[in-house]
């Protein structure tokens, strides 16, 4: 590992290799004093250069040097790894959100995961954003009822999220329960629903995006946000694409900007285990001499999001096709 | 919140001056970058840059709200809620009370269907005071196609609410408040709409409808995505202005023929050929709404006119509170109004079909009933 690689800043890193030290291994013996004194910087930097230094090297050296026996054992040197049993046993005993279509679960295999990004996209009026406040209605179904419990976050860059619609599934989705509770509880009077649509909707917090910078910065702010609210079980963001498809000249930026946006998502559902859903729109794609549908966002977008469903029409029905998922068939 | 000056910011000196010096002035210049970009052009620690941008991102995130306290304060503020009821029964029912506050509706159909005249009547009904189901304000209507009759506009008012117009001054000043403003290019439309965002909170507008969109851009020499890419920035600019001022915005558009280049099918569609219904339907309307699929997917509420087999429809085609209606209608000199407050549900993608048959008929058949 060579000293450009290190996360530090341009200037330090200069001072570094003019003074000498072009690899890591020359960094190994030096103390923070000395190298305060040779770069000519304070003393709190040098050892904030060499605490980064010994980081790198120690995963490097550890990687040489151990069998294959031995890895499995001891791989718990890097803060955040797992082992791939250990990830197993944590999958099993993740929770779905149900979508409330018993054939949409059974494709994607129980639900909605958590810790996972899932994308949806479709045509204009196919129900993306019904089913964005499905999801958001459906994450707090009590534990009893084999739901998360938990709260939702709706990140509305359209201005799509129609209160009374959502009024209405949440009403629906406690009839639901009732039902439920009837038609397998009817000795115990106790499990009544006492959930009221009015609970459900307090419990959907909703932010309204009106530019790409408030997408960016609202992600940034989610950390703090889901570190004081710690019941949120998923983010639904409606729509990914809206702000990034108007005037944005500098397609690079935009794929970069795009990418670590994805990366701060997937971040987030691992770190707090909920589920990130994205809805994103179609556009059109040249491909073999004829125009066909495709998700919005370009090519280098689809490859950030863990799952993919797109919904379509198929004769008169609606239909749900899963484009991508590390773990189910293509259905 | 976007433009945010970075030296509004409370940040440490030390980094407020560096952004400056590197003149990073906004929190959008800030965001758009990704954390190792500031680190090169700042020259600072990657601790320092995120610290700086998470304390840009908490000022900059709007704050948020519980959907029940959106709704509380919906109902509270609003006109029914946040909804303009149009007078057709039917149609209000299906849309919760009628065209909703601060999102794009859009009225697609072919030509003679009936579009300016609905939104001649809809400005009619806003101008109207509240007692007779109106919004008691101002309305901004912008006639691209030199469409708009105030003759009609008067004659429908006389039939719908002789009351109010059978007096000259309440008759003078109901019209009074129909602004109409006609752009001849796409250049005027976009200053006029500048002037219209200033000028909204101040002087009580209440609605703006947009007849037609589809004009200002087919007068442009562009094709295509090109066409898609103009008009991109008005599409997110009349949303914006729709959201901030909690105001119906009704939008027109036309139609054209479809052409081999649509693309209406996903790349796995095309794979398997089993299991797929083959739809007829597709060779039967060989009319698609204008403007593309970006439009398409900006609007909120989409209505789509079309005349088949003899009759007018009304349909919902794509809402997000109200299941696929169709409402046969008719145009009277009253305006618009329904034939049947029961609509009938349609279908799959059939909502979205535009058909154009049987129409010359209508034209005959209207202009008898008119005399």
């Amino acid at each position: 590992m060579e000293i450009w690689r290190l996360p530090i800043s341009a200037s330090q890193r200069g001072k570094l290799i003019s003074a000498g030290y072009t690899s890591l291994s020359s960094l190994s013996s030096i103390s923070s004093s000395d190298l305060a004194r040779e770069l000519n910087v304070s003393e709190s930097e040098a050892m904030n250069i060499l605490k980064v230094a010994s980081h790198s090297r120690g995963s490097e050296t550890s990687n040489a040097s151990c069998s294959i026996v031995e890895v499995l054992d001891t791989f718990q040197w890097w803060a955040g790894a797992q082992s791939a049993w250990d990830m197993l046993h944590d999958e099993e005993s993740l929770m779905h959100i149900t979508t409330s279509s018993a054939d949409l679960d059974n494709i994607l295999g129980g639900g909605i995961h958590c810790k996972e990004v899932t994308e949806i996209g479709g045509v204009p009026g196919i129900g993306k954003t019904q089913l964005g406040i499905q999801i958001a209605v459906n994450v707090q179904i009590p534990n009893d009822f084999g739901g998360l419990g938990g709260n939702s976050i709706y990140i509305d860059t359209e201005g799509s999220f129609m209160v009374e619609r959502a009024f209405q599934i949440a009403e629906a989705c406690i009839e639901d329960m009732s039902e439920y509770n009837r038609f397998l509880r009817k000795d115990f009077q106790e499990c009544k629903i006492k959930m009221q649509p009015q609970d459900i909707l307090e419990n959907i917090f909703y932010f309204r995006i009106c530019s790409y910078t408030e997408q960016i910065a609202l992600i940034n702010y989610l950390d703090k946000f889901l570190s004081e609210h710690k019941d949120v079980k998923v983010i639904v963001v409606d729509s990914v694409t809206f702000h990034f498809r108007q005037d944005f000249d500098d397609m690079a930026l935009r794929t970069r900007v795009l990418s670590g946006m994805a990366l701060k998502l997937m971040n987030l559902a691992k770190r707090f285990s909920l589920a990130v859903v994205l809805l994103n729109q179609v556009t059109t794609k040249h491909t073999e001499a004829s125009f066909q549908l495709a998700l919005a966002l370009g090519d280098s977008w689809s490859h950030t999001c863990t799952n993919r469903i797109v919904l379509y029409w198929n004769g008169n029905e609606r239909y749900a096709y899963i484009d991508k998922s590390p773990s189910l068939r293509s259905a | 919140m976007a433009n945010k000056l970075i030296s509004e910011i409370p940040l440490p000196k030390s980094i407020a001056n560096v952004f400056s010096a590197r003149n990073v002035s906004t929190a959008k210049d800030a965001l758009s970058l990704t954390e190792f970009e500031l680190m090169e052009l700042l020259d600072v620690g990657l601790t320092e840059v995120r610290s700086a941008l998470l304390q840009i991102s908490e000022i900059v995130a709007p704050p948020y709200q519980t959907a029940l306290s959106l709704m509380e304060q919906r109902f509270q503020n609003e006109h029914l809620g946040g909804h303009f009821p149009t007078g057709l029964k039917g149609l209000d029912a299906a849309l919760c009370g009628g065209i909703p506050f601060g999102v794009l509706t859009e009225l697609v159909g072919p030509a003679g269907i009936g579009k300016t005249q609905f939104c001649l009547k809809l400005s009619l009904l806003a101008s109207l005071p509240t007692n007779y189901g109106g919004l008691d304000g101002r309305v901004i209507y912008i006639d691209v196609e030199s469409k708009f009759s105030s003759r009609r506009l008067l004659e429908i008012g006389l039939r719908s609410f002789p009351e109010i117009f059978q007096m000259k001054e309440m008759a003078q000043e109901m019209a009074g408040r129909i602004l109409v403003l006609r752009p001849t290019s796409l250049a005027e439309f976009t200053q006029s709409l500048e002037q219209i965002k200033v000028s909204l909170l101040q002087n009580q507008v209440k609605m703006l409808v947009i007849d037609s969109m589809a004009a200002l851009v087919s007068g442009e020499h562009e094709q295509g995505a090109r066409r898609q890419q103009t008009l991109s920035w008005h599409i997110s600019f009349i949303k914006s202005l729709a959201e901030f001022s909690r105001i119906p915005v009704v939008v027109t558009n036309q139609v054209r023929s479809r052409n081999h280049d649509d693309a209406s099918r996903y790349c796995f569609q095309v794979q398997s050929r089993d299991g797929a219904i083959e739809t007829p339907m597709q060779y039967d309307s060989h009319l698609v709404a204008a403007l593309g699929i970006q439009w398409a997917h900006a609007v909120t509420t989409r209505l789509v006119l079309e005349a088949k087999s003899g009759e007018r429809f009304i349909k919902v085609a794509k809402s997000p509170i109200s299941p696929p209606l169709a409402f046969p209608f008719h145009i009277t000199s009253s305006g618009i109004s329904l034939l049947s407050d029961d609509g009938k549900e349609v279908m799959g993608p059939e909502i979205n079909a535009i058909h154009y048959q049987g129409h010359n008929e209508i034209i005959n058949f209207g202009m008898e009933g008119l005399h």
